[in-house]
This record gives C-alpha cells, sequence and structure tokens, in this order.
C-alpha cells in the first residue's frame, strides 16, 4: 500500500487557482521528487500535506489515514516531518536540544511540567532516554561532537543536517524535503545526496522532496511529478519524465 | 552528560549565591552592623529579586514582552491581603496564615494570567505588551475604586464610598478604596523573602531544562519549525505567561505581609514599577535568569548606598545604568570580555598541563 496518497487535491487563494487536481502516490521506501519552475505551487502542496494550509479540495491519505484538513500539529503526529526551504533552526539552543525538542511527542519521553519541575525519577529517566536517543540521531549525521553548540554556530551545511535530524526525531512515516541543496556548493550538495540515501537505507524512510539542482534529482529521485501553473505536467519514472518533450519546454529548456 | 552537569553546576552557583547573601545579611543583623534603613530595604530586595526573575520567564525564555507585571503583584498582594486581615483571628499562627495567603496570592495572580493570555496569546507581534500594560493600569485603578467590608452577613462591596456598604454594627472594612487596606499581619519577613526567591528560582530553573522548558523555547526561536514537530503552540505560552504571572503574585504576597498599610498607588503597582522589573531584566541579560537577579537586588540597593550624594543620587544610578548596559552588550566589551574571562584563563591552564 502507498504511504502517501493524494486525489485531486486543490487549493485556491481568492480567485487564485494555485494548485489544481493534483494527484501523488508514493510508495514505502520511495525517493520522490516534486520538481518545476518558480512559482509552480510546489511549496503549496507542501504545506497541504503539513496542514500549514486547508485545502480546498481533495483528499490526503497517509498509510490510508484520512489527513486531510487537520492541523499541522497532529499531521505530525500521524507522521509527516518535514525541513524548509530557508533553514529554520531553534537558534538559540543547542544542537542537543533541537533535536530533544523534535523528540517532544514520542510517548516513551513524554512527563509532565510538574514532573520536570520537581524532577521526579520521571524525569531524570526520560531526561537520560532522551539524551542518548538524541546523541544516537546526532551521530548518524555526524553532528555528536558539536552537540553542546548553539544551532546558530554550525555552518550551513550542517544546519541543513540538524534539521533533518530533528525531522526524524519525530519518527515520521514520510519526510518532506524542501530544497534541501538550496545555497550548497557542488561538494556539500553531493554530500546531502549521500546523506539523503543514507536516511533512506538506514531509517527505511519515504522521502518526499523539492528540488531545483536537476543532478541531486537525476542522482537520487526514483520517480518524479512535474508542477507547472499549478497543474501536474508529468509524472512516472526519473528518467523518463526528464527526457519528456513537454517538461523539456516547460522547465528545463532545450 | 558533559552538558547536563555544566547546567547543573551553573544553577548550584545561583542557589549558592543566594545563600551566601542570605548568610552574609544574617551576621551583619545579628552583629547590629547594619543600619535600620537597610534593614527595611531586605525584603523589597527580595520581592524585586522574584519580580525579575519572573519577568524573565515571560521576556527571555518565551520571548514576549510583558508591561503588567506590577499588575499582576498587586492582584496577588490584595487577593492575600484580604484573605490574611479576615483570618487574623481565626489562623493564629502566621506561617500557616502566610502560606495559605501565599496559595491564595498566587491562584489569584496566576488566572488573572490565563485570562489575559487566552485572547492575547494566540496573536503574533506585541499584543501582550499592550494588553497587559492596560491590564496593570486597569486593576491599579478598580482597586483604588473599590470599597470592601465583612461583617454577619458576608462581604460587602461598594464603588462608591464606605456608607453604601449598608453593613451590619460589627462590619469590618476590608478595602477602603484609595487608602486600601490597613492592618494587613505582617506575617513576612527577610528569611521569608529569602526562601520563595529560591523557590522562584529552582521552578523557573527547573522549568527551562526541562521537555516543557525546551518547548517554550523552541517557540522563542521558530514558531513555525516548533509547530512543524508538533508543539501546541498556545498551550505552552499559556503555561510560561500564566506561571510567570503567578510568580509575580508571590512578590505581591510577600509585599502586602511587609507593610501595615497596603495602598494601590502609581508608585507602587503602576506601569512605572512594571518597566522597573523590565530594566531589572534587560540589564541582568534577556534569558539569564542569575543575571536578572543579580541585576534586581544591585539595582535596588544602589540609590540606597548612594544616599550620601544626596540629590545627584539618581544622576548616579542613570549612569550606572548606561554604563552596564554599554560594559553588557558592545562589541568591544564583548570582545575583552571573552578574551579575559575567567573560564577560558582556566581553560588554559587545564590543557598546559595536559
Amino acid at each position: 500500500m502507498a504511504v502517501l496518497e493524494v486525489k485531486n487535491l486543490g487549493i485556491s487563494f481568492g480567485g487564485l487557482r494555485a494548485v489544481d487536481d493534483f494527484h501523488l502516490e508514493i510508495e514505502k521506501g520511495q525517493l520522490y521528487g516534486l520538481i518545476g519552475p518558480n512559482g509552480a505551487g510546489k511549496t503549496t502542496i507542501f504545506n497541504m500535506l503539513t496542514g500549514v494550509y486547508k485545502p480546498t479540495d481533495g483528499r490526503i491519505l497517509l498509510d490510508g489515514e484520512d489527513i486531510t484538513g487537520k492541523t499541522n500539529i497532529e499531521i505530525n503526529k500521524a507522521g509527516i516531518a518535514r525541513t524548509f526551504q530557508n533553514i529554520r533552526l531553534f537558534s538559540e539552543l543547542t544542537v542537543l536540544d533541537n533535536v530533544k525538542a523534535g523528540l517532544h511527542n514520542q510517548k516513551e519521553y513524554i512527563y509532565s511540567t510538574l514532573t520536570g519541575i520537581l524532577r521526579l525519577p520521571r524525569y531524570h529517566q526520560a531526561e537520560r532516554a532522551m539524551d542518548e536517543r538524541a546523541l544516537e540521531l546526532l551521530k548518524v549525521f555526524g553532528l555528536d561532537e558539536e552537540a553542546s553548540y548553539l544551532a546558530s554556530n554550525l555552518p550551513y551545511g550542517k544546519q541543513r543536517k540538524l534539521e533533518i535530524a530533528r525531522a526524524l526525531a519525530t519518527n515520521p512515516k514520510l519526510l518532506l524535503l524542501d530544497e534541501p541543496a538550496a545555497g550548497m556548493n557542488p561538494n556539500e550538495t553531493q554530500e546531502l545526496m549521500d546523506t539523503i540515501r543514507f536516511v533512506r537505507d538506514e531509517f527505511h524512510m519515504t522521502i518526499l522532496l523539492i528540488e531545483h539542482d536537476m543532478k541531486l534529482v537525476a542522482g537520487i529521485c526514483e520517480k518524479l511529478t512535474v508542477l507547472n501553473f499549478g497543474q501536474v505536467l508529468a509524472c512516472g519514472g526519473t528518467s523518463e519524465v526528464l527526457k519528456d518533450p513537454k517538461v523539456i519546454t516547460a522547465y528545463l529548456g532545450e | 552528560m558533559k552538558k547536563l552537569s555544566k547546567t547543573t553546576k551553573s544553577s548550584l552557583v545561583t542557589y549558592g549565591i543566594v545563600a551566601a547573601a542570605y548568610l552574609f545579611c544574617e551576621v551583619l543583623m545579628r552583629t547590629g552592623h547594619m543600619s535600620s534603613l537597610l534593614k527595611g530595604i531586605l525584603v523589597p530586595v527580595c520581592i524585586y529579586a522574584i519580580l525579575a526573575v519572573s519577568l524573565n520567564l515571560t521576556v527571555g525564555i518565551l520571548g514576549e514582552l510583558s508591561l503588567g507585571h506590577a499588575g499582576f503583584m498587586c492582584v496577588g498582594a490584595f487577593a492575600s491581603a484580604i484573605f490574611s486581615k479576615c483570618m487574623a483571628e481565626a489562623i493564629p499562627v502566621p506561617l500557616v496564615r502566610f502560606i495559605l495567603a501565599l496559595l491564595i496570592g498566587v491562584a489569584c495572580a496566576g488566572l488573572c494570567g490565563v485570562l489575559i493570555g487566552i485572547p492575547v496569546l494566540r496573536l503574533r507581534g506585541d499584543y501582550l505588551a499592550i494588553v497587559t500594560l492596560a491590564f496593570g493600569e486597569i486593576i491599579k485603578n478598580l482597586i483604588n475604586a473599590v470599597y470592601l467590608g465583612l461583617d454577619s452577613n458576608g462581604f460587602h462591596i461598594s464603588m462608591k464610598d464606605a456608607l453604601s456598604l449598608n453593613m451590619e454594627e460589627d462590619g469590618q472594612i476590608i478595602i477602603k478604596g484609595a487608602q486600601g487596606i490597613t492592618g494587613t499581619p505582617s506575617d513576612s519577613n527577610f528569611t521569608i523573602g529569602v526562601i520563595l526567591v529560591l523557590l522562584t528560582l529552582v521552578i523557573v530553573i527547573h522549568l527551562v531544562h526541562s521537555r516543557t522548558g525546551r518547548a517554550i523555547m523552541s517557540i522563542r526561536d521558530n514558531r513555525i519549525a516548533a509547530e512543524s514537530i508538533g508543539i501546541n503552540i498556545t498551550k505552552y505560552k499559556m503555561l510560561a505567561f500564566s506561571i510567570s504571572a503567578s510568580l509575580a503574585g508571590a512578590a505581591g504576597v510577600l509585599y502586602a505581609h511587609n507593610l501595615a498599610t497596603l495602598t494601590a498607588s502609581s508608585k507602587n503597582f503602576g506601569y512605572n514599577m512594571s518597566i522597573m522589573i523590565l530594566v531589572f531584566v534587560v540589564l541582568g541579560g534577556i534569558g539569564s535568569i542569575r543575571g536578572s537577579m543579580i541585576a534586581a537586588v544591585v539595582l535596588t540597593l544602589l540609590p540606597e548606598l548612594l544616599r550620601f550624594l544626596n540629590e545627584y543620587r539618581m544622576l548616579i544610578y542613570a549612569v550606572v545604568l548606561i554604563v552596564t548596559m554599554i560594559l553588557t552588550w558592545s562589541p568591544g566589551a564583548i570582545e575583552l570580555r571573552e578574551r579575559y574571562s575567567l573560564a577560558k584563563l582556566f581553560h588554559k591552564k587545564e590543557k598546559e598541563v595536559q
């Protein structure tokens, strides 16, 4: 069964039809790319998938469960986590605390505010377990050395990784990456590609990403959907879609 | 693990400073080296320290501006003073009476925090500052206009004057309009004040270093990202703000039980007071719990210690404020501090040993 199934999703802002009749189906463990020219509605789709915008019509199913119109908090609990086009970290928290914040709603680490203030045994036990889990995640991304740094003091590439680590801490079924390679040089992009592949294999994660860097898209995505003026232009295996004349005229260029 | 021990160490230092200051003052008092003027200011110092730490929870940790902290203090003060005055004979033990009054004052101030928070904390921007500023003024003026009496038939309330309360002969006026509450039992003392300061510190520091504290600070740092990882923004903002309001209420309780006469003037509960608490927080460092406590103590003691300068006193006070601000925040001073910081000197020594 598909992890994510989107059926004729659409949204209007006043008279503007930003996304229309959008379909998407992602299998478990797939690396899926969403591409298209600026303003095609890619981030709008991400915002609908994560509950920031409420779709005007259509349905979103996550693992068969209807999550259309739920709030972003409910959707995160249901299992969708995301990163942002412009990095959004908790800049005054440490690297470790950023990931621990991501663990906030995980059942095994929950304790009440009063338990925290009184420092009951449960506090110490949960915090220790959180530290371990967070360090484990940081190690995967090679960030464990910087665990006590402020997030804002990390170099750009590592901030991207930390954002992915924080998203993974919420234990999602589906990970959405919004332009993960934006602002990266070719070396960093190469490293990022390895990281994304690694996340997929290590965590058996299903990943949907928006990207403009065609080298990255062609390098790691198995399937693509091309969006143009809010509508699906093409959809299918990466190599076929990139050869499609319609896609070449609308987006890639001759 | 290393990080954990660092925060624990830092909080222990904070508690240690309070304990040391307390012992120092006690020794001075016992040996008779403290002027009566200074003795009179010990409890207010505790009150301001509590207020500064509690406001720092709103300003530094939650990242919202509150300009009505004196209002919450006012609510705590009057709620507890009414209780203590009514119960002055029913509960003869001062400590028990004070603890109950404290609980009542804290609860009432916290409730006001919730009531204000429900509509305002859903909004983004500086609305909280505006609303709390108004709240502080409204509470003050409201209490100035209220007459409250107690007789065998229960409470009587009037907005006009004492006569229109229509009380029985055994009636007792509790709040007498602008004259406030007189004859509150003075159940508080310096020791109780210091204990309350310590309690406030423990509550705020433990809160900050817990799951809840991380959620609150993540909202401060990036609201959208916090929502994306499933943190309930409104819930945690409300929580932080109402805890902050309750603690301000505790300061109010201490204030009410330190004075025989409690009035709501613009001097003690007006916006000037709220701004002064904000000055403590900013000067001590936004987000630094220990800093705001120290700033509150120093800036409260300073005008008293400068009394020998007579009319130049407030001038010097202002100069000290400006100089501290420059030394704390100017880039040059920060660089100097980093170069010659104690921690770094120690670190170098460690390295040399290795």
